[in-house]
């Protein structure tokens, strides 16, 4: 921090003098309340109220013209016998489990070689972090293109990729998808690599070192294991990033071939804005939210995150 | 330290490149090529006549006009969270009421929020409110989901002053306003200029709410006009990436001017 430590400090006695207890309310020169409410009131309306209305629309039937009209459990009992929304599910934790384990590796092996001062290691991390740059969107779109049936990269490599349409089955199909947020959101989750490498102490690599410790003993039992705090703020933000893709799906395999790629969020567009049915859409919304904060805490407690277990241990 | 050179890292890093740089190339590439030059060629041929027309196409078939509208849409993003933002982070680090700390609460809460999950009912709410296919109901969303982290940001900043200086502030009886303009703006200017450029990028990628809450080209947004012009025209590939890549020039333009600002506002972490 360069700009708020410039001021000198106070020697130490004026510093305990000016110490007082503070005056609630009257604090002179202190914001009161109406500093904050203008943000609160904005923010409530456009991001709060929405979030208590898709709990509401949940148990409505509504489908886009006159008002909502309370329906019970009617959505949700649809939700739960209809087979496109299990199947739906399913394929979000399977893009989401597949980026994870992708992504993880890639992204700590990247992190760990772009801590490194070197010059060239920093030229290149800044070449690698470009795709983070670009909108979803335009990452989407540019990937479409390149493997397009037609004109793209598949067409002109039939050995490799059969008839080219990368995007007529399943596998490859998911393929594609995993591979698009690979490639865009690995220089994320490199930058937190990098960062947290670069936190861990010198001296162990040192004392390693003295002990005769290699290259890749010390990858495995000193860095590794620093940086599993890491680790979790990493998945976590890859989990509930996964279970919320969007944008790719709906750019790249419209849910395609058939309901193979139909992922929750985009089958929730689909109900909302082509099947115009907002009530279940709004089910799904609130089961992903709720889905995607669940995983989030179990992840959390069952790897300690939470008691903020140090890496300094033992140091 | 003498260390052997990692000839297995550098071996790796190589490959790397040639995987995020393998995309941009042929993008580039296919962008200043005839359409039927690129069907001949194919994405990793070598180019023979090279041509500006794609990019002209696209601004003269709306780009520029989406391009004008994205750049409504930032600028009132980014204004709209530095007029709301800084008193509010203001009012968290040094108010002594309650109600602000749970104020505070609430948009880490809201950190939580994706944006998928309220499409539906930010459509019902635009739509009540009559902003549908407006640019303001895109623009008020938009700021209100970049404000849980500009708040962190600019409160973790303001943390950093420290309490002599309101405190001599104070005894020169100055008012709030005056202590907000004179000590806290000045000595928040890293964590200032790391929201700008977070919400800038927030606002200028956008794409999930202007999708729900726009429909007419004259409110469209460069984003928009990408994914249609790929629904409708999706065999002019030069034409269309050539589109890809004027969405990304001012973003590229920044990174090259301003990276260290850029990277912070990404990962939206502090001015330090």
């Amino acid at each position: 921090m360069t700009t708020a430590t410039a001021p000198a400090v106070d020697s130490e006695e004026t510093t305990r003098n000016r110490r007082r207890p503070a005056r609630p309310g009257t604090g002179a020169g202190r914001p009161g309340f109406a500093w904050a409410a203008p943000a609160a009131v904005f923010f409530g309306l456009f991001a709060l109220v929405p979030l208590l209305l898709v709990v509401v629309l949940s148990f409505t039937r509504w489908n886009g013209l006159g008002s909502p009209e309370f329906a019970g459990l009617e959505n949700w009992n649809k939700l739960l016998d209809d087979p496109v929304m299990v199947k739906s599910l399913w394929l979000s934790l399977v893009l989401t489990v597949l980026g994870v384990l992708v992504q993880t590796p890639l992204s700590i092996l990247l992190g760990v070689w772009a801590a490194g001062h070197q010059r060239n290691r920093a030229v290149l991390s800044a070449i690698y972090f470009v795709p983070l740059l670009l909108s979803i969107t335009a990452v989407s779109v540019l990937w479409r293109a390149l493997l397009d049936p037609n004109f793209g990269i598949p067409s002109q490599a039939t050995w490799l990729f059969g008839d080219g349409n990368l995007f007529g089955v399943q596998t490859s199909a998911l393929g594609v998808l995993v591979l698009v947020s690979t490639w865009q959101f690995t220089p994320l989750h490199t930058l937190l690599y990098q960062g947290a490498t670069r936190a861990i102490p010198q001296v162990l690599y040192q004392a390693a070192q003295i002990d005769g410790a290699g290259r890749v003993r010390q990858f495995f039992h000193i860095t590794l294991p620093q940086l599993r705090n890491t680790v979790v703020t990493s998945t976590i933000l890859m989990v509930v990033g996964g279970l919320t893709t969007f944008d790719t799906v709906l750019i790249l395999t419209q849910g395609g071939p058939g309901t193979d790629t139909t992922n929750s969020a985009y089958y929730m567009y689909q109900k909302a804005f082509k099947s115009f049915d907002f009530g279940m859409a709004s089910a799904i919304a609130l089961l992903l939210v709720l889905v995607a904060s669940l995983v989030s805490l179990v992840m959390v407690r069952l790897s300690g995150y939470d008691k903020m277990r140090s890496t300094m241990e033992g140091v | 330290m003498r260390r052997r050179p990692n000839h297995l890292a550098g071996f790796g890093s190589l490959v790397w490149l040639f995987v995020v740089g393998l995309p941009l190339y042929v993008m580039l590439v296919a962008t200043f090529q005839t359409r039927a030059d690129y069907a001949a060629n194919g994405p990793l041929g070598l180019p023979e006549n090279l041509t500006l027309d794609n990019y002209i196409n696209d601004l003269n078939d709306g780009f520029a006009q989406y391009f004008l509208n994205t750049v409504v849409v930032t600028v009132a993003v980014v204004g709209l969270v530095l007029l709301l933002v800084p008193p509010l982070a203001y009012a968290i680090v040094r108010s002594d009421g309650k109600a602000t700390g749970r104020v505070f609460r609430l948009f880490l809460l809201g950190l939580a929020i994706p944006s998928q999950a309220v499409i539906v009912p930010m459509f019902y709410l635009i739509n009540e409110a009559g902003l549908y296919d407006n640019l303001i109901g895109v623009i008020l969303p938009t700021a209100a989901f970049a404000m849980p982290v500009c708040v962190l940001i600019l409160t973790g900043v303001m943390r950093d002053i420290t309490p002599e200086l309101y405190e001599a502030m104070t005894v020169d009886g100055a008012s709030t306003w005056r202590i907000f303009r004179q000590l806290v703006l000045p000595l928040s200017k890293g964590g200032l200029s790391t929201v700008v450029v977070f919400s800038s990028l927030q606002a200028w990628n956008g794409f999930l709410f202007p999708l729900v809450l726009t429909q007419s080209s004259e409110n469209k947004v460069i984003t928009m006009g990408l994914y249609d012009f790929q629904t409708e025209h999706g065999v002019d590939i030069p034409g269309l990436l050539a589109a890809v890549v004027l969405s990304m020039l001012p973003v590229l333009l920044v990174y090259l001017f301003a990276r260290r600002a850029l990277v912070q506002g990404l990962m939206g972490v502090g001015g330090k």
